[in-house]
């Protein structure tokens, strides 16, 4: 059982030599040995949350056998592993549910080229989940940077070029804060492991000799990380972004990348800063205000929106506004209903991503509303899968959004200063989310003559099973919340 | 206060210059502007690193006459985070070119603010 340990190391730089040698295969093959590759990693990964499951530990991995305080670490404990088995599912669910278009969208000699993004982006991801350092989680959050920028550029129009650069242009803005409070960390702890980082940033604070230092390397963390996975005021690039890219990069960019970060965050905030200590800072609030403000507006926006696409990723403004509202609330049980919102909303956006793009295939591939109406009709699975997602996001029971929006709630329960406005808000949000969801699901399901032609599931298989595939996993989170929640709450609980 | 930014003044210098270019990259119109911040904010954290790093009167960790003593030597540890930042950072320079590039064949203009009004003037 001792060489489960050495998965996650090697699960990284598996998918990172497949990048490498994927730059030497042609379209075809590359896409083959990307999939295959996704799907070893995600095997390693159940095997190694298997193991972490059944021994209740953490275990740290020494890369090159330098001991602690000089050498780079990975550390994994059970949610590190479930975390890197959910992102394997949903790249390879999202790959599979894009795949025709990638193959029409992106000139045939280039189609190596996305793999390789896909590939990066995969190690990149395994990393930031996975490291106990922390300036090889800058270089990673680099990486992923520029993966998800290849990915969002890849099909070459205008809009995705704009989209990219902006995107580009922020994550830089947001990786330059985290640098530098990188920087200030390492001078005033003098180490790199993060559980040493942790230790004297403990005796630091009961010296009371830094307050202000810590408090601003504090804010520069969560303030780079904020801007790197669009919370509220920082979305601007986010609608082009995942708008007009291909789906499968819509997908993996929704549901992946900003949530790498998210997850990032997490453990700097557990295993760097200390929970308690996080606490005490007044960074808590912004983020509930932002989040808060994030969850309306991402709304609102969603509703003003005629295109079916931006429409799903205003709405993904709103719900990462969620995540750090949970993270605001200050209590544990808001970070697991954060982690529980991570999982939820990844599973839910993506087969929101890949069910639009059946609807808008059968609609002649116009992305309005006028010529969505009963697209439903025509493409039967996708209109369910549609159904399925919008119904998971307004928070009805049996789906996942609504054990996270009830988790939220249980949390917010918790502090009393922002029960009412969390309340308040998650009812309003909630509201508006049903008025832009609904309004789309009745559109689909409005009978028409219509001149484009209808599609059979039988004509495309592939997308039909990932499609169920993704209601499934929607119905699985939704059901057996109980026991995610206990495996969150374990997690978490071995992450200090 | 004023004399810990005076014995600082290194650190000082760093912290402005990252603000320059953090604005620059952030409110600049004209895309090479942009990358020039880009450049800028980077450049400031490795000064504000080699400082830390640097520690007076001592000479660079390069072992000559086998004098193994630490105390002979700077700490190495920001040097090395200098050099890895500095691949990262030309990495990023050459993909933000290179997007400029693409822009301005497409555009034959680089301030980004007017790529996007005509891209909204296309609708599409």
């Amino acid at each position: 059982m001792d060489i489960i340990r050495n998965f996650p190391c090697l699960s990284i730089l598996l998918s990172m030599f497949t990048a490498i040698i994927c730059s030497a295969l042609k379209g075809k093959g590359a896409r083959r040995l990307s999939t295959l590759v996704v799907g070893i990693v995600g095997i390693l990964s159940a095997a190694t949350l298997f193991f972490t499951m059944t021994t209740g530990e953490h275990y740290v991995y020494v890369m090159g056998h330098f001991p602690a305080p000089f050498g780079n670490e990975i550390r994994f404990g059970c949610l590190e592993a479930g975390m890197a088995l959910f992102f394997c599912v949903i790249m390879l669910l999202s790959l599979f549910g894009g795949r025709h278009k990638i193959q029409m969208e992106i000139d045939l000699h280039k189609e190596n080229l996305y793999y390789i993004m896909v590939d990066l982006l995969l190690s990149s991801l395994l990393a930031l989940v996975y490291t106990n350092d922390i300036f090889t989680a800058y270089v990673f959050v680099e990486i992923n940077t520029i993966a998800a920028c290849g990915l969002i550029m890849i099909t070459e129009h205008g809009r995705t070029i704009e989209a990219a650069t902006r995107y580009m242009i922020m994550s830089l803005l947001g990786s330059g804060l985290f640098l530098i409070g990188i920087c200030l960390l390492y001078d005033m702890t003098g180490h790199l492991l993060m559980s040493n980082i942790h230790e004297s940033i403990q005796a630091i604070v009961a010296d009371g000799t830094y307050t202000i230092p810590v408090l601003v390397t504090i804010a520069l963390i969560v303030v780079g990380i904020a801007i790197k996975s669009a919370l509220f005021p920082f979305h601007a690039w986010l609608p082009d972004a995942y708008g007009y890219s291909t789906v499968s990069s819509a997908a993996m960019l929704s549901s992946l990348v900003s949530k790498g970060y998210i997850f990032l965050l997490i453990k700097l905030i557990y295993r760097v800063i200390g929970f308690d200590i996080f606490l005490e800072s007044k960074i808590i609030n912004v983020l509930f205000v932002f989040g808060l403000a994030g969850m309306i507006m991402g709304s609102v926006n969603a509703i003003k929106e005629n295109d079916i696409r931006r429409m799903i990723s205003y709405s993904s403004v709103a719900q990462i506004g969620y995540i750090y509202m949970g993270f605001g609330l200050g209590t544990s049980a808001g970070v697991v209903a954060s982690v529980f919102h991570i999982l939820s909303h990844a599973a839910t956006k993506s087969l929101l991503f890949v069910a639009g793009v059946g609807l808008t295939d059968v609609s002649g591939g116009h992305k309005n509303f006028e010529k969505l109406t009963g697209a439903a009709y025509r493409n039967k699975m996708a209109g369910v899968a549609f159904t399925v997602g919008s119904l998971s996001m307004v928070g009805i029971p049996v789906f996942a959004g609504f054990v996270s929006k009830l988790l939220f709630a249980q949390a917010a329960v918790q502090n009393h200063s922002k029960l009412l406005p969390t309340l308040i808000v998650l009812a309003i949000s909630t509201v508006l989310n049903a008025i832009y969801f609904m309004k789309t699901v009745i559109r689909i399901y409005t009978p028409v003559h219509s001149k484009y032609a209808s599609v059979s599931v039988k004509e495309n298989p592939v997308y039909a099973v990932t499609l169920i595939c993704f209601i499934v996993l929607n119905i699985v989170l939704g059901m057996c919340s109980e026991p995610i929640t206990d495996w969150i709450i374990k997690g978490l609980s071995l992450f200090a | 206060m004023g004399n810990n930014l005076l014995a600082n003044y290194g650190e000082v210098v760093a912290v402005i210059l990252f603000g320059i270019g953090f604005t620059n990259l952030l409110l600049q119109k004209n895309m090479i502007k942009k990358i020039i911040g880009l450049n800028i904010m980077d450049t400031a954290i490795y000064l504000f690193l080699a400082l830390k790093g640097y520690i007076r009167g001592r000479i660079a960790p390069i072992v000559v006459n086998g004098d193994l003593n630490p105390e002979t030597y700077i700490n190495p540890v920001p040097s090395g985070l200098v050099l890895t930042g500095i691949v990262v950072s030309v990495s990023v320079t050459a993909l933000m070119l290179s997007l400029t590039i693409r822009l301005y064949r497409r555009y034959h203009t680089l301030d980004l603010d007017e790529i996007t009004t005509r891209l909204k003037k296309e609708g599409r």
